[in-house]
């Protein structure tokens, strides 16, 4: 690891270029390979930001809370000097001792045993779901299945009521565009957000939400004092904010994996136990979540540079997961591969809380697909969605040939 | 299934987090032991190569896995901001079953030790003050927890009790905190004024209890009035049970191979998935430390921990085999 080499302070290598522009988020590789060839850290003038791009130094620094904090934001916007623009995250936008307790609270809620239960439930919503698709002649995977399926089961596992629900994505399309800059992407969700963001926190109290949902779980945590009544709302809040678009991505990813590489869908189908791999591979090859930001709590040295305490730093999970030094042909989606270690959900105590729910939610999808689904085609070109955070599709026009 | 490792061909980076072996510990080595007590010694464990340790919270204790095949829990004392290192505090039991008597006789700086976890059972939530009281050795939990209260601005006291000054440990390091603490060493003071101190505190009071069973058991019947969840008790030695739900025998059903398990009204469920070669990791054998939590499918289980609160039993969802036992018929894991 360099993170601490003795070697004498340099200037970081400049990359004259806006990662948060059309461009680069719609075909993020090629500066990808760029950044990770400049240095293990490079100054963004554009933004007077350090990046991180090589998966040592991103999966370092992820785990490394004491130095990268979280607190001041984990978008451009530094907290320590700007007014956040909703209320931070009590998980994602702190660090310890303040982001214990809620973490305490989530983790129990979403972990692999008490989401069990829900999984039948899951597996007839998936089945019905195939089905549908099946009648249809061309569908696109990412309207009628990536975004389909988490907005039927999600909102209905948090414990949110039916009405409203179609405020989620936009709500979460702006939330991860509003980790970056105010650019064109941040303005197009201006006009609606005050209406959204109003109707997502209403669905966070406890008269809203239904008995035996995740946020009922988070209220009853409030009883017994595992957190207050005040942080309460704002970790429903965190379920709704992170568990809808990313997962819809992440969808997406897999499924953008086996339309661009038909032998792995032969490989899922001669093996369904593969769904789980196959999801994770997705999520390293495509990273859905593509960045986040830390900052120094003290000066750092990252190889011959030193970041000053205070900088942002921008980490590149999606270069990282693609990193050739990390990774055998990063480029390939490829369910022989052991994807353990990639960062797409994040390192250390911000792994995302969530996983599991994302994982059970493709397990279920993948395993009716595989049952029932011979081949899957494109049927058409696919369209990036542009996120300042995520990558994903805005539409995947495919074919499903059934078995 | 198997998956092949790809390692690239520049090969992979080197590790910046110590790796949990398939035991699902890691191995430390005991960098430091020094006596902080009469009777007391405080270990800092860390990983060969200077690696970053898993994380924790306060209140969070390890596995010690000694090298005599014992295996001792202990509360974490230290910096959580050091991410290379851990310390605990070890009292000897003159009548323990040897494991504290192993690490104040036998183990050594530069011996290598496995230690699994952390876990929290203990975690410090939100409240308007604290009043923390320990008894003897259960002051290392609240050492962290002291230090984050007081980064988080919520008042605290500490009630701190033990049989002579001299084996108090940490009494140097709680001296900066002045009349925050109170030191009530039993041969001088008698034993601690419990009622009084909890009656002195506000409704908003969060109490936290780490110590001997008498201990617990006489903060338990001083608090019956407090709302649920006020009082929170860290555990190392079993809660009194009743007897079994059931005189006579069971079934354990292993889901993810079909096999069924006759099981004795005596016997343990843990040995039991032993003897019928689907081993679960244990540890201390009391329902103390949680490492056996096993899924529960179906059935009721006859819960006998000292872990999981009213709430958390009656969603029938987990159990620790080493000392529960099953309420129905069939009891279905997730093995």
């Amino acid at each position: 690891m360099s993170l601490a080499t003795p070697d004498p302070t340099v200037e970081a290598p400049a990359l004259d270029v806006d990662p948060f522009g059309p461009e680069i988020l719609a075909d993020p590789i090629p500066f990808h390979e760029r950044l990770r060839a400049a240095g293990p850290v490079v100054h963004l003038p554009r933004y007077d930001v350090y990046a991180m791009g090589r998966y040592a130094e991103v999966h370092a620094a992820l785990v490394d809370w004491q130095r990268f904090q979280s607190a001041a934001g984990v978008g451009l916007s530094n907290f320590r000097s700007e007014k956040p623009w909703r209320p931070p995250s009590l998980l994602l936008e702190t660090d310890p001792p303040h982001h214990d307790a809620p973490r305490h609270v989530l983790e129990p809620i979403l972990n692999p045993r008490a989401l069990r239960a829900l999984r039948p439930r899951w597996e007839t919503a998936a089945e019905e779901l195939v089905e549908d698709l099946l009648e249809r002649e061309r569908f696109d995977a990412v309207s009628n299945l990536a975004e389909r399926f988490p907005l039927r089961v999600f909102p209905d596992a948090v414990g949110i009521p039916e009405e409203g629900r179609e405020n989620l994505l936009p709500y979460g399309d702006h939330l991860f565009n509003a980790f970056g800059p105010v650019n064109a992407l941040v303005e197009k969700g201006l006009p609606r957000i005050a209406g959204v963001s109003g109707w997502v926190n209403e669905q966070c109290r406890r008269e809203v939400l239904s008995a035996d949902g995740f946020g009922a779980r988070i209220w009853e945590a409030s009883d017994c004092g595992d957190i207050t009544a005040e942080q309460a709302p704002l970790v429903v809040r965190s379920l709704l904010s992170a568990g809808v678009d990313t997962t819809v991505h992440a969808l997406g990813a897999v499924m953008a994996g086996f339309l661009s590489s038909p032998e792995q869908w032969e490989r899922l189908r001669a093996e369904p136990a593969r769904a789980r791999v196959a999801f994770d591979e997705a999520i390293r090859w495509e990273s859905p979540v593509q960045t986040f930001f830390r900052t120094a709590t003290c000066d750092v040295r990252v190889g011959d540079v030193v970041v000053p305490e205070g900088r942002k730093i921008l980490m590149f999970l999606g270069s990282a997961n693609n990193d050739p030094s990390r990774w055998e042909r990063p480029e390939e989606f490829d369910l022989d591969r052991d994807p353990s270690g990639h960062v797409g959900f994040g390192m250390g105590i911000h792994q995302c809380v969530g996983q599991h729910v994302a994982r059970m939610e493709a397990e279920c999808v993948l395993h009716a697909l595989a049952r029932r689904v011979k081949k899957i085609e494109p049927d058409g070109i696919p369209v990036r969605h542009l996120n300042n955070t995520l990558r994903g599709f805005s539409s995947l026009p495919a074919r499903l040939v059934a078995r | 299934m198997s998956l092949s490792s790809s390692p690239a061909a520049a090969g992979r980076p080197a590790p910046v987090v110590a790796s949990v072996g398939a035991s699902g510990r890691v191995a430390l080595v005991v960098t430091a032991k020094d006596p902080v007590a009469d009777g007391v010694v405080r270990l800092r464990l860390e990983a060969p190569g200077g690696l970053r340790l898993p994380d924790w919270t306060p209140g969070a204790h390890i596995d010690l896995g000694l090298p005599n095949g014992l295996t001792r829990q202990y509360s974490l004392c230290g910096d959580r901001w050091d991410p290379r290192s851990y310390e605990i505090a070890v009292l000897r039991e003159p009548d323990g079953r040897g494991g504290s008597a192993f690490v104040h006789d036998h183990l050594a700086v530069g011996d290598g030790i496995e230690v699994g976890g952390p876990r929290n059972h203990f975690p410090l939530v939100p409240a308007d003050r604290y009043l923390f009281v320990a008894g003897g050795i259960g002051i290392t939990p609240m050492l962290p927890m002291i230090e984050q209260a007081t980064m988080l601005d919520t008042p605290w006291s500490l009630l701190y009790g033990g049989r002579r000054r001299v084996s108090m440990a940490f009494v140097d390091r709680l001296a900066r905190w002045g009349d925050r603490v109170t030191l009530w060493p039993q041969d001088s003071h008698g034993l601690l004024d419990l009622a009084s101190a909890v009656d002195a505190e506000p409704s908003g009071t969060k109490i936290y209890c780490c110590g001997p069973a008498p201990l617990l058991a006489a903060v338990e019947s001083v608090c019956t009035d407090r709302p649920v969840g006020h009082l929170r008790i860290e555990r190392f030695e079993a809660r009194e049970q009743g007897p079994p739900v059931r005189t006579t025998g069971y079934e354990v059903e292993l889901a993810r191979t079909g096999t069924v398990l006759g099981i004795q009204p005596g016997d343990s469920v843990l040995d039991a998935l032993a003897a019928a070669g689907a081993p679960v990791l244990a540890s201390c054998r009391q329902g103390v430390c949680g490492t056996c939590e096993t899924t529960v499918l179906a059935g009721t289980p006859d819960h006998r921990d000292s872990l999981l609160d009213e709430a958390q039993r009656r969603r029938n969802d987990c159990f620790y085999p080493c000392v529960s036992r099953s309420a129905s018929d069939r009891l279905v894991l997730d093995l």
